[in-house]
């Protein structure tokens, strides 16, 4: 399969490069897995290709997350944003990279995916990142009033004193009635 | 006593307060609050390896509004806390809480920002036990020396107005703001 695998990247490959003469568009094949670097600008365009072209039909998307590289690279490429696609047809895996600065957005592929809504959701909620044009922009994991984004490398170990959180259940107390809404 | 004398061993006299609590000591009705893996060993608790049922605690309530027992087993997190404190405040007087194991206790391994360090920050704690999880032996020791403590207290005990108060006195007004304004000052 390794053999198959990699003449099926390198066709994958020569009809992305061909297909996407862009600026900040790269293609390189890491430990069998094709890794596709895009500017945000185009991420919407690339992601629609990647679904919709016949060689391509990555249908899945397995996975979306987000990488925060402080102080290992300059601030204005702090955040990777991570797609991981997959093709039933072909069996084929793929990733796609957008780099981002902090404060900077990125589009939503949520419209292309439906499965991409909570975990833009995540991201947002522990990196930060804001998708723009997504349906719901707000945070899934933590409470709502939390305040920071916990998976950011500058957020400490062990908090940043969380007991903001307790007080807040005791100046609005949550119905202990009957429960009826 | 007169009517013990007149009637021997028919009747026992005792106190309406030691009696009350004798028929309680032996009835609690445990709320089961299992988050995390602490809940697997209260399973084997109600088994019959360990067997619940023989300190008249068997049957497990899975609405607080019928217990009186709240045992908290596993990690509580921040976003899970306003539940706890809401089920806490639906079960009706008396009622107990047994904080089990070292997540429930104190945030146990879990010093981060999204876990609760211990639930006696939000709702008032009669017994800790500690370990993770515990063995179902130390529940079954918790749960006697529960009984305990029941079995003491008066049914006019002050001391569930006291425990309806514990919120206020330990985070809401005057004392914590106090110390908060002591720190700031310092």
């Amino acid at each position: 399969m390794r053999g198959l695998n990699s003449v099926l990247n390198i066709e994958l490959k020569n009809h992305l490069v061909k297909m996407f003469p862009v600026r900040g568009f790269t293609v390189e094949e890491n430990r069998g897995i094709l890794v596709i670097q895009a500017d945000a600008s185009d991420l919407v365009n690339l992601m629609n290709f990647l679904k919709t072209d016949p060689l391509c039909d990555f249908n899945v998307l397995i996975d979306l997350t987000a990488v925060d590289y402080l102080h290992k690279r300059t601030q204005d490429k702090r955040f990777d944003v991570v797609y991981m696609l997959w093709s039933t047809a072909t069996m084929q895996r793929i990733r796609v990279k957008v780099t981002v600065a902090e404060g900077l957005e990125v589009p939503t592929v949520s419209g292309i995916w439906k499965g991409a809504n909570w975990p833009e959701r995540e991201v947002f909620d522990l990196f930060g990142i804001v998708f723009s044009g997504h349906p719901v922009m707000e945070r899934i994991v933590m409470p709502e009033n939390f305040r920071g984004h916990p998976l950011r490398k500058d957020f400490p170990l062990e908090g940043r004193g969380e007991e903001y959180l307790i007080e807040s259940i005791m100046i609005h107390p949550p119905d202990s009635g009957s429960g009826s809404k | 006593m007169g009517i013990e004398t007149l009637l021997g061993d028919t009747v026992l006299t005792t106190k309406i307060s030691e009696f009350v609590g004798w028929s309680r000591k032996y009835s609690l009705w445990p709320f089961p609050f299992a988050t995390a893996c602490c809940g697997i060993e209260y399973m084997s608790v109600l088994n019959s390896d360990f067997d619940l049922a023989r300190f008249g605690a068997e049957r497990p309530s899975f609405s607080p509004r019928q217990a009186d027992l709240l045992v908290v087993l596993g990690t509580i997190t921040y976003k899970m806390a306003p539940v706890l404190w809401q089920i806490y405040h639906s079960m009706s007087e008396p009622k107990w809480v047994i904080s089990y194991g070292a997540c429930a206790s104190s945030g146990g391994m879990f010093r981060s920002y999204s876990v609760l360090q211990g639930i006696h920050l939000i709702i008032p704690v009669d017994i800790y036990v500690p370990g993770c999880p515990p063995r179902p032996e130390a529940f079954l020791d918790s749960l006697i020396k529960l009984q305990k403590k029941v079995a003491e207290e008066s049914v006019v005990n002050p001391e569930y107005k006291a425990k309806a108060d514990y919120l206020e006195k330990a985070l809401g007004s005057t004392e914590y703001q106090i110390s908060k304004n002591n720190t700031k000052q310092q």
